[in-house]
């Protein structure tokens, strides 16, 4: 954590403890003809310059949908943003013109999306959907912006680019579409970058080098990074702090070796647990029973309890609030918060 | 590309010789006399009845008369007719009706087809979408023919004696030049135009929910440019090809807008060689008609590869 702070300072972009992106209480819901899907319930998340916040949860638990909240692409209708605020560099997005989010959208937050075949125009170059970016934003020539793509390409290695620039997306193997999707997003040198399930589309093999990849050019740019993900494996590896959802919520977040060495939630707990390892072979896997709720019609109290193994009838009946975590002695835990009456028996019990 | 095209062409050539084989072989099955079809109500004379068979071979076994027809086509020589005058005479007098009403018409159709449609879309739900389905819908279960005299009765007649605007003739004038064809024109599109109007509707707002649109959307791009970059360029493809295919089959003249605006097109001159069983006109205009036909649906592959990348002809 000193690291990303002192690596702001020195960058002189943001002054300490004011985080590049804030997420207040954000609610979302879908008017769909079934009724009311409240997809997102409250989420509250910090990133910092720098920073990488994993966005870990089961299917349909929200993770898409805050990030196309943030990234103001949400459909509307059918979703709206019931409450809430998001803060980039201090300023609430939501109350923003929609001119100057347009201003932020590509420029100072960009997306990578999981599916970079479907995500990047069939019937344009890729060279052009690049090089678009320096055209619109920045004004650039055909020309120049040829030349920006194809150091853009160079830039996350798809060999010979600059033969490549007027190949078409179906043209290149799905771990170069990534290549091109995340050479997009660094177009114009974004603060932050949400990464939706960047590399659930590829080949094991593939996404290591992509994820790779991410993780270094982040680092290069000292952007801030919102990896949104299913692999607990990849998190890991990268990210710097975890937030994990459910049904809309956030029911946990922590650093990432924390959480992963003494979990505060039964939700990650369970997940944890779920990951297959190499000295387990031969066992069952373990799977947290049940289904994720249906969102219209979300269990009272905690949303988990129906799935939990630990539940009370204060569980059944209270939402609980996301507390902030403390160790055995009392002492508070920077970062650590869980939404759970019995966090207490869960991390230290 | 160029081997798939001479591939292409070579492909046409059975074809044609096919289509040329069948509508010969129709004709000739053609119940009645075609001679006695030119002395109308009395009876024929048949010295000169038996004349003019001599003269047009009509005596000649089936496959003897197609040879002759068929070794004359592929030196450039369609026919004559049974009133002596030469067939190809008549396509090219014909013709260029046909030609200029079909251009004119599927200019009106592509460009207020596409327009309406996207119009439509981009207002889902709204007054003007509803207006456009409503009236498509209007226009397509209505025959052209009401659809042609009511305008030529509006356009043509009322609009001139009542309020003394003379924009559209009540029936084709060459004078007029381009003005005399926007009328008929019109007729002639509003169906395929009621079409265009809705597929493209339905395939912009499709587009408009892919992915690469929200992209596009991601990117910061303008409204504007989403829809007219990212989005048209996709929603038009099967548009196109709807064009494409309805050009050819404007080409191949249109009998009822013709009557009724009077235009002596190629629609006219087929309507009249099958009522005179005049089989070397019909022969001739179909060999035609098959021609653009294969000329056109090439034209719209091509331009299919052109407008979608992943599509490569070998
Ligand atoms: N356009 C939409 N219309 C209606 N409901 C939607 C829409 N988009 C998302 N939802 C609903 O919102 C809920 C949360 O979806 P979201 O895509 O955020 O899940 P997720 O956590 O990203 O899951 P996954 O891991 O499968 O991507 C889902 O139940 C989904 O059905
Ligand atoms: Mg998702």
């Amino acid at each position: 954590m000193t690291t990303v702070i002192e690596k702001n300072q020195k960058n002189g972009r943001l002054e300490v403890g004011t985080p590049l992106l804030e997420v207040k209480d954000l609610h979302v819901e879908f008017h769909t003809r079934d009724g009311v899907a409240k997809a997102v319930n409250g989420v509250n998340y910090s990133v910092a310059a720098g920073e990488t916040l994993a966005v870990l949860g089961e299917s349909g638990s929200g993770k898409s949908v805050t990030a196309q909240t943030i990234m103001g692409i949400l459909d509307m209708p059918p979703g709206k943003i019931s409450q809430g605020q998001i803060l980039f560099r201090g300023q609430d997005m939501l109350a923003m013109s929609e001119e100057d989010r347009r201003q932020i959208r590509g420029q100072k937050i960009a997306m990578i999306f999981q599916d970079a075949l479907s995500s990047l125009n069939p019937v344009m170059t890729v060279g052009a959907q690049l090089g678009e970016m320096f055209r619109v934003h920045r004004g650039s020539s055909k020309k120049e912006a040829r030349e920006k793509a194809i150091e853009l390409m160079e830039r996350v290695r798809i060999p010979a680019a600059r033969q490549r620039v007027g190949d078409y997306p179906h043209q290149f193997s799905g771990g170069m579409r990534q290549r091109i999707m995340i050479a997009m997003a660094l177009s114009m040198e974004p603060d932050l970058i949400i990464a939706d399930e960047p590399t659930t589309a590829l080949d094991v093999t593939v996404q290591a080098q992509v994820m790779d990849l991410l993780a270094e050019l982040q680092a290069e740019y000292n952007m801030g990074l919102i990896l949104i993900t299913h692999d607990l494996g990849v998190v890991a590896d990268v990210a710097d702090k975890i937030a994990v959802m459910y049904a809309g919520r956030i029911v946990e977040t922590a650093p990432v070796h924390e959480l992963y060495a003494n979990p505060a939630h039964p939700y990650t707990k369970g997940l944890l647990r779920s990951i297959p390892r190499l000295d387990q072979k031969g066992q069952e896997l373990y799977a947290i029973k049940g289904l994720p709720p249906n969102l219209l019609k979300v269990p009272a109290g905690c949303a988990f309890n129906p799935r939990c193994d630990v539940a009370t009838d204060l569980c059944r009946t209270e939402i609980p609030k996301l507390h902030q975590v403390s160790d055995k002695d009392g002492k508070e835990l920077t970062g650590r918060r869980s939404a759970c009456h019995l966090w207490k028996e869960t991390l230290h019990g | 590309m160029g081997r798939y095209v001479i591939r292409r062409l070579i492909q046409a050539i059975p074809v044609l010789i096919g289509a040329t084989f069948l509508i010969y072989w129709l004709c000739f099955s053609l119940p009645g006399d075609p001679v006695q079809a030119l002395a109308g109500e009395k009876k024929a004379d048949p010295i000169v009845a038996e004349m003019i068979r001599q003269k047009y071979h009509l005596n000649d076994p089936f496959l003897l008369q197609y040879w002759n027809y068929i070794t004359g086509v592929f030196q450039g020589n369609l026919g004559e007719s049974l009133t002596g005058r030469q067939v190809s005479d008549m396509i090219s007098e014909a013709f260029p009706f046909t030609v200029n009403l079909a251009i004119v018409a599927f200019v009106i159709e592509a460009i207020i087809g596409v327009l309406a449609g996207v119009m439509a879309a981009l207002r889902k739900g709204k007054f003007l979408d509803q207006l456009v389905l409503i009236s498509t819908l209007f226009v397509i279960s209505i025959p052209v023919f009401v659809t042609g005299f009511v305008l030529q009765l509006v356009l043509g007649v009322k609009l001139k004696n009542d309020y003394g605007i003379e924009i559209f003739s009540v029936s084709f004038n060459e004078e007029d030049g381009l003005r005399g064809y926007l009328l008929p024109a019109f007729v002639l599109a509003s169906t395929s135009l009621a079409y265009v109007a809705r597929l493209t509707r339905t395939s912009l707002m499709e587009t408009m929910r892919a992915d690469y649109v929200r992209t596009a959307v991601a990117k910061g791009l303008k409204k504007r440019r989403v829809i007219g970059r990212h989005a048209l360029r996709n929603a038009l493809i099967p548009i196109v090809t709807f064009l494409g295919a309805d050009l050819g089959g404007l080409m191949g003249g249109a009998v009822i807008t013709e009557k009724i605006f009077n235009i002596h097109g190629i629609g006219g001159l087929l309507a009249q060689a099958v009522y005179q069983k005049q089989g070397t006109i019909i022969v001739g205009v179909v060999t035609l008609l098959v021609m653009i036909y294969l000329i056109t649906t090439l034209l719209v592959d091509m331009l299919y590869a052109v407008l979608d990348p992943r599509i490569r002809y070998e």
